[in-house]
């Protein structure tokens, strides 16, 4: 064998020899926990190679000729200028190949889109900027927010380990139970993203994709928002918690409870209202309006000393709970309670230097709502 | 020749006002060359802020939302008016040249398709100062992002975009009447040199797909102001079917800022191999597959979208099949290459670079393919890589060895050649220190269009910023040789054939080619 044959094969090897080493590094696509997500990585690994193997004979014979076809090494130039046959060798070669990538791409697509059989229905619905998961047949919903902190985005805390990849309230999924996710977006589109379980699916407005998986093993997998939905983009990151079926089953009777408890209305003291109102705010509004309420004029106005915030309290809830159209402003209406908008709109009156004095009351905004129908 | 003739065969005007009436292909040429020069400067700035914000973690430089305005201009600037202009002023130089034509065959459409650009730009540029900023929803635009979400200032961008298609489909009516009717004698369409043929083909995807884009923004100009809701599910509209139609001009879009490419490298790697260039008839016919191949593959840029599975399925298939041809050709220059007698002078290492680079992107392009594979890779930074392979190392290489080329027959002084090698070897490997790590990251897991990022990724980001910026300061070795070679006027005459037994018409006329050339047609044998 010559040099440049030597050497190309040593590439090869090398190259496969590094790029296992780095799917050690978690630089590679995971091969997850589920069965779709194993062929999902077997089908990418097999392309790899095969692109590896191309290169090496397209570069290998290129660089053969630049290392001895060039005129300093005294090469003359032969003539050669065609040959059907050659190029039917060329055209049909990589037709074969692409027809065997095929068959398992095809029959690893076809695994994905069967929906069927479901054991648990769970809607997913994007927001600028963070997921709502609704257990369809469970009474159970919530939102899922970032929870990595602004001072940390900022650099004036030190970052944490899962940083941007951490929320509030994670979606808890059993493991060894086919789920079947149903995607929507509430504004614009957003896109769901796990790479360990080689699920993404885009969430339209106005449409309902769907999509499944089967976990394998229990833990926490992490991933994000994958279309481009504005400036909180890089903010709104996915959190799958996979437990044991009876953990799971413990869990979901819980949190039915405690949901139909908080969608008591009661009365709360200016107190306790200004306590979830700054949990409130941090989580909802801080992203735009900044945690000291300076927002990020002219885009994101300041409620700090705002005419909204020191005004009138039936314009300031109207606009937390409906939104303000034509704006990034989104309508909290459908998506905190009415003890969170209370609380959120006390906290904006009462807040960084802002003294407004007055509070908005729970019974208040149920009030308000309603009136709105 | 009459009097009358010989009154024409004046030189140009003095002044600016030379420049603003120019109707000569060879003015407007160097004027859409230059366009594209101002413009890949002003979208390597917008990179810089980029990679300047993604050098570590954390926000330090940037807003995410001027974030977004900064990608969504970086990509809008660099395809609109770096990549495409570019092309456009090498059709102009070089196509009347090597067809053996005087002009170009409609020269005041021609000045007309030109002076429409620097207005469109300037008023696409002036959205970075208006209230709400820039356009921010990505340069691929998707409604409701685009619409209901949008800054004020996306009317200017479609108008802007309005004014940009006018201009490419009155450029691409030019070309094709030019081929079609002011060919010299003898010089049949299967004789016609590569660059020609890709461009001739190239036009008619112009002509084709940016009617659909003025379409696809007129009907966001309608939801926006007219109260349609052609975007938007609440009113019955659709927000897929934006995407439908933006690829379905999208994805031709590539092929327009490839093709010519394929002419460009044909031209110079069979001349530094000083051998014909093997397989010119497949070419031609590869080409023409890729350009056809091209309307029926749009959606794999939507596999993610929820289409049916036979839909996948399908435009699975037809993306795969484009590897054929692209491979074709990429075996046709290698072939080219093999028992040459190569030297490699600049625009050679380019052309290599191009072959190798351009393949690379190919290959990731193959895999993006693999519909189930894809879903893993799609919006991450794998597809970044994959596109900038594509379009850096791929088209920009391509138009820096066309320039580098054909300079010494355009000013008749040899650029430095020192100084180009050196262009070329920093680029290459700045543009692999910034473009190849994006791989590794995509794949695990960094989406696109985020001005933050987990810490896994910062290692890779820091090199890959590291890598931008020797990138972005290497083109300036590139201006300074331009200057040095057009300006000063430093480096030795060029001969008429400027390279050794180069083909092709345009090097049978002096250097600098003559303001009015092949004013009686060459006979073609």
């Amino acid at each position: 064998m010559n040099r440049v044959g030597i050497s190309a094969v040593s590439a090869l090897l090398l190259m496969t020899a590094s790029f296992s080493a780095l799917a050690d590094w978690g630089l590679n696509v995971p091969k997850g926990v589920t069965s779709v997500s194993h062929q999902v990585h077997d089908l990418h690994m097999t392309i790899f190679y095969i692109c590896v193997v191309i290169a090496v004979i397209v570069f290998g014979v290129m660089l053969y000729s630049i290392v001895y076809h060039r005129k300093s090494r005294g090469a003359k130039a032969s003539n050669f200028h065609e040959s059907t046959t050659v190029e039917i060798i060329w055209t049909l070669i990589p037709l074969l190949i692409l027809v065997g990538m095929a068959v398992p791409a095809t029959s690893t697509l076809i695994d994905m889109y069967d929906h069927s059989d479901a054991e648990l229905d769970v809607q997913i619905t994007g927001y600028q900027w963070k997921w709502r998961y609704t257990y369809v047949n469970e009474q159970v919903d919530f939102f899922s927010n970032l929870s990595t902190t602004q001072e940390q985005i900022e650099n004036q805390q030190e970052k944490g380990e899962n940083y941007l990849l951490e929320v509030d309230n994670p979606l808890v999924l059993p493991v060894g139970t086919k789920v079947r996710f149903l995607l929507t977006a509430e504004d614009v589109i957003h896109s769901w993203w796990v790479p360990d379980l080689a699920v993404k699916k885009d969430t339209i407005p106005g449409f309902i994709n769907e999509a499944w998986t089967k976990i394998e093993e229990p833990g926490i997998y992490r991933g994000q928002c994958t279309e481009l939905c504005g400036a909180g983009h890089g903010y709104m990151p996915v959190v799958v918690k996979a437990v044991p079926k009876e953990e799971f089953d413990s869990w979901i009777t819980e949190q039915s409870k405690l949901q139909a408890a908080a969608r008591e209305v009661r009365d709360m003291s200016f107190d306790e209202l200004m306590a979830q109102g700054e949990a409130v705010y941090k989580t909802y509004c801080a992203a735009c309006h900044k945690v000291d309420g300076s927002g990020m004029p002219p885009v994101f106005p300041a409620l700090k000393d705002s005419a909204i915030a020191l005004g009138d309290i039936t314009k300031h809830i109207d606009i937390v709970v409906n939104g303000k159209k034509g704006t990034a402003m989104a309508a909290f209406g459908g998506q905190l309670s009415v003890s969170d908008i209370a609380s959120v709109v006390t906290y904006e009156r009462n807040a960084w230097g802002n003294s407004k004095g007055d509070f908005a009351t729970p019974k208040q905004i149920k009030a308000f709502k309603d009136n709105n129908k | 020749m009459s009097e009358h003739a010989a009154d024409h065969h004046h030189g140009p005007d003095k002044g600016f006002l030379r420049w603003v009436y120019t109707t000569n292909h060879k003015d407007i040429g160097t004027m859409y060359l230059l366009l594209a020069l101002a413009a890949l400067l002003v979208g390597g700035v917008m990179a810089f802020v980029i990679r300047a914000e993604l050098f570590e973690p954390g926000l330090q430089l940037v807003d995410p939302n001027f974030f977004n305005q900064m990608t969504t201009m970086h990509g809008l600037i660099m395809v609109f008016g770096a990549i495409m202009p570019a092309f456009v002023g090498l059709a102009n130089w070089l196509v009347p040249m090597m067809i053996g034509a005087p002009d170009m065959a409609l020269p005041r459409i021609n000045n007309w398709s030109f002076w429409l650009l620097p207005f469109a730009f300037g008023m696409l540029f002036s959205t970075l100062f208006m209230e709400g900023g820039a356009p921010n929803f990505g340069w691929t635009f998707y409604a409701p992002l685009s619409t209901d979400y949008a800054p004020p200032s996306v009317t200017f961008f479609i108008f802007s975009v309005h004014i940009m298609g006018i201009s490419s489909i009155m450029g691409a009516v030019n070309v094709i009447v030019t081929i079609f009717n002011m060919r010299a004698p003898g010089m049949t369409f299967m004789k016609m040199p590569l660059f020609v043929w890709t461009w001739l083909i190239t036009a008619f995807l112009l002509i084709a797909v940016m009617p659909v884009l003025a379409g696809v923004v007129t009907m966001m100009l309608m939801d926006i102001h007219f109260g349609t809701s052609f975007f938007n599910a609440a009113g019955g509209g659709d927000p897929v079917m934006f995407q439908h139609v933006f690829w379905f001009f999208g994805h031709p879009e590539v092929y327009i800022m490839i093709l010519p490419a394929f002419g460009v490298v044909s031209h110079i790697i069979s001349t530094f191999s000083r051998k014909p260039l093997f397989g010119y008839t497949s070419m031609v016919w590869a080409t023409a597959s890729i350009a056809i191949l091209s309307f029926i593959v749009w959606a794999h840029h939507m596999f993610t979208v929820g289409l049916p599975l036979v839909g996948e399925l399908f435009f699975m298939y037809s993306t795969m099949l484009i590897a054929v041809p692209t491979g074709v050709k990429v075996f046709n220059w290698v072939t080219t290459m093999f028992k040459g007698s190569m030297t490699f002078e600049t625009p050679m290492l380019f052309a290599i670079a191009f072959v190798v680079l351009f393949t690379i992107g190919g290959l990731s392009g193959l895999m993006l393919a693999i519909a189930p594979a894809d879903f893993q890779y799609h919006d991450t930074y794998f597809v970044v890589a994959h596109f900038h392979y594509v379009l850096v190392p791929g088209a920009l290489f391509s138009i820096l060895a066309a320039v580098y080329f054909w300079l010494p027959k355009w000013c008749g002084r040899m650029y430095d050649e020192a100084l180009g090698k050196w262009h070329f070897w920093m680029s290459f490997v700045a543009v692999n220190i910034t473009f190849f790590p994006m791989h590794f990251i995509g794949l695990a897991g960094m989406p696109r269009r985020i001005p933050d990022y987990a810490l896994q990724f910062a290692d890779f980001n820091a090199i890959v910023s590291v890598g931008a910026f020797l990138f972005g300061f290497s083109q300036l070795i590139f201006v300074y040789n331009l200057w040095k070679t057009v300006i000063l006027r430093k480096g030795e005459a060029a001969t008429q054939e400027v390279w050794e037994d180069a083909e092709g018409l345009e090097w049978t006329v002096p250097s600098p080619a003559p303001y009015h050339t092949f004013a009686e047609p060459p006979q073609v044998k």
